[in-house]
């Protein structure tokens, strides 16, 4: 068992129902393995007045009924789990799941064509080209093979219904750094890959949106309807704390996996896995390596 | 069926308390944006304050009424007309079959709300019937009313009360200059001391960029300490590492334009909130029509917890005094 040290988190209100952690100024791993912890430490005390608990990348959101739990009880109550959390197991089940992506696709092309002139830092060229040159790659083909060579953590969920942001399990030299748009767009295609400083983001939903856009993934992310096997229990595929594998699809694999959506018979490749935080921060790679051969044995 | 829609309006959705407890999936709260104006149309129609209501921004719809029922309109101060003659806002309607129910143009504020007596009938999503547009979930499938949509009602759970109007005294003011409190907080620490004062000491003025997301206000600009920016956390000083965004919290993205998140804001972001409007100025602010001169009031917790306590009093005195419950 490792445990990182870490400055206690900054505990401040957002107005009288709403109380915000800010573990690190900075993303981390160590910073949002931290917020899922007091989440997890919250949701199983099960505080009456406790309404939602919105771990994020490097900080924790509570929504509070000031009427049903005082204020100071509930900032006891975070300060006591965040105490216990140095002592507390620094791994957790969860699952890895993986994504078929149709990178480099024409749905992304098109709207990023007509976002360029004044949104786009360089508007002679697209959103893969650019990302690959500002992070010092040879060709957008190389950049691609980067994003979905190692896995990466949904470190929240949020901005819109069931859209995770996605922290790449490398170490922070090898992390893909890539600024958002100068000004946002008033149109992103639903599922759109996206990426922004150095999170990933899928667009659950079609609409307004800032990350520059590199692919497309093929099936569903919020599915309200809830007819496929994997949204029976909840229209959100996912939750902070997945563990997501890009794998790119031509073209063709795209559009069967669009007829086993519309059959009502696509099912995302998944297997349970645990997440140890030691074992990442030592050597991320080694820690990829055994979730995905969880995967592969599947 | 109890009535059809002739003409929707500019954007009249079906609302609730709001969809609460799903806010880690990114699901906004949602529901009425003035709760009291919403509460008291249900009130006077002898519903709870879970019925679903009709809110209306600007223009409301035309609406044909195919079986008697009590209705009553609240809100922005607006014409009611029933078959072209107009009525009383604030006080209980009884509609036939066959009559019209329309409005004429909005006096001040922005929403309007119809609560029909039982409250609307549309399926619960995830235990709300607040329409989430964003997310095609709640409401009429999803969406803001169109024409030829059919609303039903459930039936009604409790008697009509005693009284059918709001005295005018008990009904809210729609003012084109406002006090709205707010606590710092969350980011504030990013603000320079300039910054912090022009916030809560200078006017800010509502610009048309209001919508039950957010509302986005001009005025002097705000100024940030200087600082290194943090990994992760964007190049301008208005940004940190993506979190999560309390409702009623302010952000000024640039420094320039301070916005108000709403009911149906986004639930988190890269930009920093410097202040939270307290729950109890959450209508107020819902209230303020493209124009409104608004000054930003500072008040702690144990001030924002008595405006809560204040502002729940007057609405259960006022209900009670209808003779409804």
């Amino acid at each position: 068992m490792t445990s990182v040290s870490m400055a206690p988190a900054r505990l401040t209100w957002g107005g009288d129902e709403f109380l915000f952690a800010e573990i690190d100024e900075a993303m981390g791993l160590a910073a949002n393995f931290r917020a899922m912890t007091i989440a997890r430490g919250l949701t199983e005390r099960a505080l009456p007045g406790v309404i939602d608990i919105c771990p994020a990348n490097a900080s924790l959101l509570v929504r509070f009924d000031p009427d049903a739990l005082d204020a100071g009880v509930l900032e006891a109550t975070v300060r006591e789990i965040e105490a216990g959390a140095t002592e507390a197991a620094d791994e957790f089940r969860t699952r890895i799941i993986e994504v078929p992506v149709w990178y480099d696709d024409p749905f992304t092309a098109e709207t990023a064509a007509r976002f360029r002139e004044g949104y786009h830092q360089d508007p002679s060229s697209g959103d893969l080209d650019y990302a690959a040159r500002v992070n010092g790659l040879g060709d957008k083909a190389e950049f691609i093979r980067r994003h979905h060579s190692q896995p990466w953590l949904v470190s929240m969920v949020g901005f819109v219904a069931g859209l995770p942001f996605l922290y790449q399990l490398v170490d922070r030299d090898q992390q893909l750094e890539v600024p958002k748009y100068l000004s946002p767009r008033t149109d992103t295609p639903r599922l759109t890959l996206g990426h922004g400083g150095c999170f990933g983001a899928i667009y659950s939903v079609r609409g307004a949106g800032g990350y520059q856009m590199f692919g497309v993934v093929a099936p569903p992310i919020y599915q309200p309807e809830q007819t496929l096997p994997d949204f029976v229990d909840s229209s959100v595929l996912f939750r902070a704390g997945d563990i997501v594998r890009f794998r790119p699809v031509d073209e063709a694999e795209y559009h069967r996996i669009q007829d086993e959506v519309e059959a009502g018979t696509y099912r995302y490749r998944q297997a349970p896995v645990t997440f140890s935080l030691g074992a990442s921060l030592a050597d991320p790679l080694a820690a990829n390596r055994t979730m995905i051969e969880v995967l592969d044995g599947m | 069926m109890a009535c059809e829609i002739r003409q929707p309006g500019l954007a009249t959705t079906v609302q609730d308390l709001g969809r609460i407890g799903h806010y880690a999936l990114g699901f906004p709260q949602g529901g009425a944006m003035d709760q009291e104006s919403a509460r008291l149309a249900n009130a006077l129609v002898g519903n709870g304050p879970e019925a679903a209501v009709l809110e209306c921004a600007y223009m409301g719809p035309v609406i044909g009424v195919t079986a008697p029922i009590d209705i009553a309109v609240a809100g922005a101060p607006i014409e009611v007309r029933v078959n072209g003659e107009p009525r009383p806002a604030w006080t209980r309607l009884r509609l036939e079959a066959g009559d019209e129910l329309s409005f004429g143009v909005i006096q001040g504020g922005t929403r309007f709300f119809i609560a029909l007596r039982g409250g609307i009938d549309v399926p619960l999503a995830l235990g709300s019937r607040s329409t989430y547009a964003i997310g095609g979930i709640g409401g009429v499938d999803g969406r803001a009313l169109r024409a030829g949509d059919v609303l039903d009602t459930l039936a009604p759970t409790r008697p009509l009360p005693a009284m059918d109007t709001i005295a005018e005294a008990d009904r809210p003011v729609f003012s084109r200059e406002q006090e709205v409190r707010i606590m710092f907080g969350l980011y504030d620490h990013l603000l320079s001391g300039e910054g912090r004062r022009r916030l809560v000491e200078e006017d800010w003025t509502l610009t048309p960029t209001a919508d039950r997301m957010g509302l986005r206000y001009s005025g002097p600009g705000v100024e940030w300490r200087e600082r290194e920016q943090p990994f992760g956390a964007g190049q301008d000083p208005s940004n940190i590492v993506d979190a999560g965004y309390a409702v009623g919290s302010i952000q000024i993205p640039g420094g320039t334009q301070p916005i108000v998140l709403h009911r149906d804001a986004v639930s988190g972001g890269g930009y920093a909130m410097v202040a939270t409007v307290i729950s109890a100025d959450m209508d107020l602010v819902a209230r303020a029509a493209p124009g409104t001169r608004t000054r930003f009031v500072p008040v702690d917790m144990g001030g924002a917890l008595a405006a809560r306590a204040e502002r729940r009093s007057r609405i259960a005195r006022i209900v009670t005094t209808l003779g409804a419950d």
